[in-house]
């Protein structure tokens, strides 16, 4: 097992609808997907996101996909249309939610990750 | 009903997006010898309330101000080839739009197409005080203020019927995105109303390609991650359909980028909510059991789309005066550069007190986590990361008076000369902003229709 951010093991991708986010995290290997929804909880994302101030987080689970999909609430400063932020639209969560730390396998490492030898959690 | 595949190209993604990527898609669609139709999404949630601007200042304008540019390499060709184009480029004045591209099919020395219209998102004559909320922008005074759009998202059937009136091109406004492309899908098959498994294929088809190069690597590629060919030359994607809503996802002959199972799964869920019940004017959509394989090199196979009956109302975006923004810039660099930042900050701070401006404001120092910060700027002050090369320093300001932002945005201007050593290249500007919210009005309050150009010039 080692300490990993998120975006050694999986990707995503953000997309907004008014004041609320919804952010794709797909692991690159399917077999990573129970230990990543043990880590990934709706109480876990909601308090990297509090800062934005997230009220609540919705984790659907797609087996046949091998993804997770989040819906965040409230964390757009207000949307696109009244938020003072350069990316009112939230595209670049993706990566602050992949900057997560988890625990995993090695075996689920993305591919040549330089993370491979790393020490151990 | 009719055999064989349909094709299905996408020219644009956004207001914005590569004028030269809808050549390489026709070329391929003319290279496969199936029948076949070309989409543009220009329009995005809040477009309409910009060009409904436009459109107030100058009767001619009100459209995609892109059209021209987006069309003329690939008119002739889809004429040509009989390879309709369906565009929501219409914004506040479709018949404008419908307008410009006869005069560019002229200019160009081509025979004068068929344009259809479709009329009547525009849903402002209706008393929408009436209907439930839906959504709204935090802080909306929800019925306050002159409401300056207000669209309902159409479906596809108006689309449909300008194409079987002998179409060669239809311009929308405000319509299911998702629609655009299930459009052509039910005029060549002849699906029925009601046939939602098929109907939920086509629209995963259009919501797959809606946004163009993001199937095939755009927002998708990360070095040494996720890595494509030739990025400067993404390929704009294509559907290939079967009467029996069979889907295959792949992309323009000879261009960069790669449709993969990885990207199609993030785009299959981008902008998606409850992946069980995604709502489109036409069908709702089931994406749990949907299987994605890789049959080809940028070819994929997306299989076990299920469809559920469309919903009985249609979700109507209404837009009010948002004020406007104000935003300055200026970059400090080199040693000690993050403490000269952070000076700087507290000096813009300390200036919007003295100026007592009626604006809510924000400071950025972009390169130490301005995006993924909030307005207080409190990761920025927990990360302590090492001097980087340099820093822009940025503020923000939202009021009701462009005066008072523009005030705001200069005084990112005067550091020029009042600012820390080491301070240079400062921009500034405003822009109108727009509020919205949605309520769910139902489709007999929405009557749509399609018209032809020639029938009303």
């Amino acid at each position: 097992m080692i300490e990993v951010p998120l975006h050694e093991v999986a990707h995503g991708r953000a997309g907004d609808k008014g004041n609320r986010l919804n952010i794709s995290i797909i692991p690159y290997h399917a077999d990573a997907m129970p230990s990543l929804a043990g880590q990934l909880t709706e109480s876990r994302v909601l308090e990297k996101f509090r800062h934005r101030g997230a009220t609540a987080v919705r984790r659907y689970d797609l087996p046949r996909l091998s993804a997770f999909n989040f819906v965040i609430d409230d964390v757009l400063e207000g949307g696109v249309n009244t938020a003072l932020n350069l990316d009112g639209h939230g595209k670049t969560l993706s990566f602050f939610l992949l900057s997560m730390s988890v625990c995993v396998d090695r075996a689920f490492l993305v591919p040549g990750s330089a993370w491979a030898r790393g020490d151990g959690c | 009903m009719a055999a064989g595949k349909f094709l299905i190209g996408n020219g644009a993604g956004f207001s914005g997006d590569r004028v030269d990527a809808a050549l390489p898609v026709v070329r391929t669609l003319i290279a496969r010898g199936l029948p076949s139709a070309l989409f543009f999404e220009v329009l995005g949630e809040r477009t309409v309330a910009l060009a409904q601007l436009a459109y107030q200042k100058d009767n001619n304008a009100g459209y995609e101000p892109m059209l021209e540019r987006l069309l003329s390499p690939v008119l002739e060709l889809c004429l040509e080839h009989r390879i309709p184009i369906i565009g929501n480029f219409g914004g506040a004045n479709p018949s404008g739009a419908a307008r410009c591209i006869s005069d560019l099919a002229k200019e160009l020395g081509l025979k004068s197409p068929c344009i259809g219209i479709v009329e009547g998102d525009d849903v402002r004559g209706l008393d929408l005080q009436q209907y439930p909320v839906f959504e709204a922008d935090a802080g909306i005074d929800t019925f306050g203020g002159e409401i300056i759009a207000a669209n309902a998202y159409l479906d596809a059937q108006p689309i449909a019927q300008a194409l079987t009136s002998g179409a060669d091109i239809v311009v929308t406004g405000r319509t299911g995105d998702p629609s655009l492309a299930l459009a052509p899908l039910i005029w060549h098959f002849g699906w029925s109303q009601h046939d939602w498994d098929r109907l939920a294929s086509g629209s995963v088809a259009g919501h797959l390609l809606e946004c163009g190069a993001q199937l095939a690597g755009g927002v998708f590629f990360d070095p040494g991650y996720k890595d494509i060919p030739d990025p400067a030359n993404i390929g704009f994607p294509i559907a290939e359909v079967d009467a029996d809503g069979s889907l295959l996802v792949t992309k323009a002959d000879g261009t960069g980028g790669r449709v993969s199972v990885a990207s199609v799964k993030e785009q299959l869920l981008y902008e998606v909510h409850d992946p069980a019940c995604y709502i489109t004017p036409d069908v709702t959509i089931d994406m749990t059991n949907i299987k994605l394989t890789q049959e080809a090199p940028n070819r994929v196979r997306v299989s076990d789309v299920r469809g559920r009956p469309r919903p009985e109302q249609l979700k109507v975006t209404i837009s009010h005066d948002g004020g406007w923004l104000g935003e300055g810039e200026v970059s400090v660099a080199g040693p000690n550069c993050r403490a000269r930042a952070m000076a700087m900050a507290d000096t813009l701070r300390e200036r919007l007190k003295i100026r007592q401006l009626p604006v809510r404001s924000r400071i950025d120092l972009i390169g130490l986590g301005a995006v993924h910060d909030n307005d207080a700027g409190d990761l920025t002050r927990e990360h302590s990361a090492a001097d980087p090369l340099e820093i822009r320093v940025r503020i923000a300001a939202a009021g009701s008076r462009q005066e008072d932002v523009d005030q705001a945005a200069r005084e990112a201007l005067a550091m020029l000369c009042c600012g820390p050593a080491g301070t240079g290249g400062a921009r500034w500007s405003t822009s109108r902003r727009v509020a919205t919210r949605s309520c769910l009005v139902p489709r007999d309050d929405v009557p749509a229709r399609a018209v032809l150009l020639e029938d009303i010039t």
